[in-house]
């Protein structure tokens, strides 16, 4: 086994952001908006960086699909470990309709090019909230998935992954080469320092176009509005429990 | 100040400032800060001193990145997951 881990990292607006959707409701506001990588990518990152800690893996290379600023991205996937990066040029209107089927395409084709043992994401994106790349991926390779991953552990050419799931916790194991998708509470990712930002630039970012890998970029969704969620409705007070009642009765609650 | 502390304050300075980008209530609000408790202790020169007053910068360092890392846990896990009875 290659004993290598790709792990995709996504670039998205920062969690603590206030959203502000666009006024021709085409979309969000993206521009001059601080943009971070997604937590859950961030977990991912960590759960790589473990292992090969621990000797269980050989590299760790961090993936991105998107504009220049992806290179960002990358460069903390770095600082918190990762060996090298690898940034898949996406721009302009391709990148305004890149989803997870696009993504996994090209994941797929990665880790066939850089013969992975591992690919680890994370279980799905802030903005998005597709929760669906992880699980393509693995289907276009055809390889075993363990998602929603909160506990992993390598055991020869088998992974044991604890998956939380509705239901409580479910354990699975499963051969490699497979895809695993972090959850909340996999491991707590590292703080990317100044020192290891420093350190990190000295590692490698290569540029891939999806083109250079054999993929087709095509959507087939199209966005037609996004909207704001309905602004919650003031309450009303009422003086006494009469009061209460008779509000109910008004509205039809009782 | 004594010579090779000089480095590793300015260093641990550095390390503060960019940590501060991040800060809750605004990066500006945390340089003011950061920059007025350095400035309090500038005319310190006993290397026993200044080691012990970067000891506590590295402290801060780490207390950062938890109130960090539990800020972004809190607020993902409220998001994303049920609220436990």
């Amino acid at each position: 086994m290659s004993g290598r881990v790709l792990v995709g990292v996504k670039r998205v607006i920062d969690y603590a952001v206030k959203i502000r959707v666009k006024p021709d409701n085409s979309g969000v506001v993206t521009d001059g908006v601080k943009h971070s990588m997604n937590p859950f990518c961030e977990i991912a990152v960590e759960e790589a960086v473990k292992l090969k800690e621990k000797k269980l893996i050989k590299e760790v290379v961090a993936v991105s699909c998107g504009p220049q600023q992806s290179q960002e991205t990358i460069r903390t996937a770095l600082a918190m470990g990762a060996d090298r990066g690898i940034h898949v040029e996406v721009a302009g209107k391709d990148y305004e309709t890149l989803g997870p089927l696009q993504v996994s395409k090209i994941m797929a084709a990665l880790a066939k090019k850089e013969d992975a043992q591992l690919i680890i994401l994370g279980k799905q994106a802030i903005d998005d909230d597709c929760n669906q790349t992880g699980q393509m991926t693995a289907a276009l390779l055809d390889w075993p998935q363990g998602t929603f991953a909160s506990e992993v552990s390598l055991d020869g050419d088998k992974v044991k992954v604890v998956r939380e799931i509705d239901g409580g916790l479910e354990t699975i194991k499963i051969s490699t080469p497979a895809v695993l998708t972090a959850d909340l509470r996999l491991n707590t990712p590292r703080y990317a320092t100044l020192p290891n930002i420093m350190k990190a630039k000295k590692k490698k970012i290569a540029n891939v176009k999806p083109a250079d890998l054999g993929v087709d970029l095509t959507s087939r969704l199209e966005v037609l509005k996004v909207e704001e969620p309905p602004q919650r409705q003031a309450g009303v007070k009422v003086e006494t429990v009469e009061d209460l009642v008779g509000k109910l009765k008004e509205t039809g609650r009782i | 100040m004594a010579n090779p502390l000089k480095g590793e304050v300015i260093r641990l300075y550095k390390n503060l400032l960019y940590l501060g980008r991040e800060y809750p209530k605004g990066s500006v609000y945390f340089r003011e800060r950061l920059k007025s408790a350095f400035m309090k202790n500038k005319d310190v020169t006993d290397p026993e001193q200044i080691k012990k007053l970067v000891a506590r910068g590295e402290f801060v360092i780490k207390e950062l990145e938890a109130l960090y890392f539990l800020r972004k846990y809190r607020a993902i896990k409220k998001r994303y997951y049920e609220p436990e009875e």
